[in-house]
């Protein structure tokens, strides 16, 4: 009987049943693209917020001082330590390597730059521009290209393996140069692929694959310094500590965060001989954007969820309290006010659950096109979020079903059949 | 059952009637309106409470996406300078560049002045000392780690990879420059990971009297939208024509790839829940209207014409639509205000521009979920509604 009641109630009510299943759905269907959007935000706006450069910096361990000023190093190339530019793909081997969004060698020289008559002494930078390193099975593109998103070039990029170069907006202005030109470089020969445009020191210099500088300092496979760009989490009052006073519980702790300490403590260990620090203005800013961007969205999230559940419950209320005379009849036929208020339950849940599920579906698709249009790139959906939300969709539900329910019962059978409803 | 509900309505009907015989004759028009929202208080509360939680929702994120962009670029004004002014070729900048600048910002930004030499410790190794405002710094630069910033003169900030070179042991150390020489005390150091690590940084006044040499860098962090920061610039190097005035495209592409990220994900958002208020707004309005067929029917049995009672249905929506608006509005201020001071710690500025989008939207939503159930109503005989069917 219980049953049929059930089957009939929906068979025959399809209207309202239907802009009661619309609200639920809606409303879950927005709490879950929106609770999906903002678990994630933090991994997208992180990944985001690496246009902003490397954030650590890998240097050989007994480095001579710098003397540089405005980009322009007054120290001499071949001086002092360098690092072995075939240890860096074992940046890719190490524990957090997932996490290493790209990175860079760079090893400056200085050039006699001829333009006919007269030559000039011109900075070179060698780098990689999009080098394809292999590590074990996994290969790996990695270079400026990745690591300075805010480098631009006016014609082409080099590739790695040619001698072709980019010269410097403001070195080619004085020059006269442009993409395309040939450039004679310590006597040699050299294309210009582009013209390069940083707004920094760059725009001064020669930028070269690294086996050219390598080549022009006389020192094979030998890098400067390596600019790391990695996805870190933001700092707390662990990853503050000195792993030194650590026990080993803590350290273990310690050493499988991502903070940029950790990494910076792995990049050591994994470079013979380097020595790496944290840019601090990249690195130390990271957590606070990135912390001021979710706390935003979980704020809107949960504003989002508050909308949804008050619409879903005012969506319910509405759909009881129009059927007193139901109740009435039921009443008068016999039925206790508790098999009223299970009836009108059971009908709430399965109402919730179906527009669980339709919600859900519809939210998942418009989260991942929120990710797709926005961060080119899926939203992860932790599977946990299913349960989730069909949970808070049955309690909401139920909760905006008590009150008019209760109120429904309550009300005597004679009015709600002579029409007084 | 309950026995207070009949008892309540015999003892309210009783005066109802007395009370018409001498109430004053307003209009039928508005009596029936006032009437409807007081007899069934509770289909309209929850019509209004679903009115008024869509449009406080819709103010709280029209507000947040208006607002959040300026708060969150004054949390990217902490990556520092987005403009550097560098003399040409190396050259030192004109003696007053500084106040010119503070004077071309207009407190709409943060300067601080540096001037570079090679100096030359007691073994003649070469190191870079840098003149600077510390004041302007701290406030400039708030990712350098210091220990101690000096508060007295020939007191030097030590870069952590310079203090092996010049003061291993923290000692006061000379530095020389073309045979002058300056006794320094270190007072604290200075870890940043990029090229100040190897300086050593003094009062510019110091750095004046030892070397005679003007800064020949400004860095500024200027406030605002793009567009401001592209004013800025051209204030600025039109204030120093001599100088060279360049964004810094790090930051600059950085905070403005960020910035748009976030802000199309709140705009996603905001999308979102304001049609899907809206939405629920038109499905319970809706249901509300289709429930009173009666009152409907009952008008036109009693000779009202279609246009009365379509007027009277989209002026009941009407009301509730603007008095849910004006509600919302209240709320969604605190909402987004809430939010500024949790998040960001300063509270998002109402803007009343919101109220007249918040207004329309919300009549417009009302008005269209009365007349959607009018338009099925019309065509149905009264005497089949009245009847039950």
């Amino acid at each position: 009987m219980f049953a049929r009641l059930l089957y009939e109630s929906f068979r025959r009510q399809k209207r309202r049943k239907l802009l009661a299943g619309i609200a639920i759905t809606l409303g879950v269907a927005v709490a879950t693209a929106m609770i999906a959007v903002a678990t994630d935000i933090g991994d997208k706006i992180s990944r985001e917020l690496r246009s902003y450069g490397a954030n650590l910096l890998v240097t050989p361990q007994e480095d001579s001082l710098d003397v540089e000023i405005g980009g322009l190093n007054l120290k001499p190339p071949s001086d002092g330590a360098f690092l072995d530019e075939a240890d860096l793909p074992k940046i890719k081997g190490m524990f957090w390597r997932n996490n290493i969004v790209g990175f860079s060698p760079m090893l400056p020289a200085t050039v006699a730059v001829g333009d006919g008559n007269s030559t000039l002494k011109a900075p070179l930078l060698g780098t990689y521009f999009a080098h394809t390193i292999t590590f074990g099975k996994e290969s790996f593109v990695t270079g400026v290209r990745t690591t300075h998103p805010w480098w631009n070039v006016q014609g082409d990029w080099p590739r790695d393996e040619s001698q072709d170069v980019l010269v410097g907006e403001r070195l080619a202005a004085k020059l006269n140069k442009h993409g395309g030109d040939a450039i004679d470089l310590a006597g040699e020969n050299h294309r210009i692929a582009g013209i390069l445009s940083t707004g920094a020191g760059e725009d001064d210099e020669i930028v070269a694959p690294i086996a050219l500088a390598q080549r022009i300092i006389g020192r094979p496979g030998a890098v400067r310094r390596v600019y790391v760009s990695a996805l870190t989490k933001p700092e707390d009052a662990l990853a503050l500590r000195d792993p030194k006073t650590m026990n080993p519980e803590l350290f273990d702790r310690w050493y499988c965060s991502p903070y940029v300490q950790s990494i910076a403590y792995q990049l050591q260990e994994t470079i013979p001989h380097s020595h790496a620090e944290q840019i601090r203005q990249v690195a130390q800013n990271e957590g606070t954007v990135l912390s001021r961007i979710k706390g935003l969205m979980l704020l809107v999230t949960l504003a989002a969820l508050f909308a949804s559940a008050l619409a879903v419950s005012a969506a319910m209320a509405t759909a009881i309290f129009e059927r007193r005379r139901e109740v009435g009849l039921m009443k008068a036929l016999g039925a206790g006010n508790f098999g009223v208020a299970a009836l009108f339950f059971a009908e709430s849940a399965l109402l919730a659950i179906l527009g669980g599920i339709a919600g859900y579906a519809i939210g998942i698709t418009l989260a991942h096109q929120i990710g797709r249009s926005i961060f080119d790139a899926d939203i992860t959906i932790q599977p946990v979020l299913f349960p989730v939300i069909l949970a808070i969709a049955v309690i909401v539900t139920f909760a905006g079903s008590a009150a008019a329910i209760r109120r429904a019962v309550q009300f005597d059978p004679v009015f709600a059949l002579r029409g007084d409803a | 059952m309950s026995a207070a509900s009949p008892a309540g309505r015999s003892a309210q009907s009783v005066p109802v009637s007395a009370r018409r015989a001498d109430a004053p004759h307003t209009s039928m028009f508005l009596r029936m309106l006032m009437r409807a929202a007081v007899l069934r208080r509770g289909r309209a509360a929850s019509a209004l409470l679903a009115m008024v939680v869509a449009a406080a929702v819709a103010t709280a994120m029209m507000n947040l996406y208006v607002d959040v962009q300026a708060k969150l670029r004054t949390e990217f004004r902490s990556y520092g300078a987005n403009i550097v002014i560098a003399g040409k070729d190396g050259a030192s900048l004109p003696p007053d560049a500084l106040a010119r600048v503070d004077q071309a910002l207009a407190g709409k930004g943060l300067a601080a002045p540096f001037a570079y030499v090679v100096a030359r410790t007691v073994n003649g190794q070469p190191v870079v000392v840098a003149g600077t405002d510390f004041a302007r710094v701290q406030n400039l630069d708030h990712w350098w780690s210091v220990s101690a910033w000096p508060s007295a003169p020939q007191q030097a900030l030590v870069g952590a990879h310079a203090q092996s070179v010049v003061s291993p042991d923290s000692k006061p150390f000379p530095l020389t420059f073309q045979g002058h020489t300056l006794d320094l005390t270190p007072a604290g150091t200075v870890q940043t990971g990029a090229a100040e690590d190897g300086r050593v940084y003094i009062s510019l006044a110091d750095f004046l009297a030892w070397t005679g040499i003007d800064p020949s860098t400004i860095e500024v962090a200027a406030n605002g939208s793009p567009a401001e920061v592209n004013a800025a610039l051209r204030t600025l190097s039109q204030t120093l024509p001599t100088a060279d005035v360049r964004p810094v495209r790090q930051i600059v592409e950085g905070e403005a790839r960020v910035l748009g990220k976030t802000r199309a994900t709140l705009y996603a958002a905001a999308v979102l829940i304001i049609l899907t208020s809206a939405l629920c707004v038109l499905a319970t309005l809706t249901g509300w209207v289709f429930d009173r067929r009666k009152d409907f029917a009952i008008m036109k049995a009693l000779g009202a014409s279609e246009s009365l009672v379509s007027g009277f249905f989209a002026a009941e929506a009407a009301a509730l639509g603007a008095v849910g608006a004006l509600l919302g509005f209240a709320f969604g201020i605190g909402i987004a205000a809430w939010i500024g001071r949790v998040n960001f710690h300063a509270p998002v500025v109402p803007r009343f521009s919101v109220l007249p989008w918040i207004l329309v939207g919300s009549i417009g939503v009302a008005l269209l979920s009365a007349l959607l159930p009018m338009s099925l109503l019309r065509r149905v005989e009264p005497a089949i509604i009245l009847k039950g069917e």
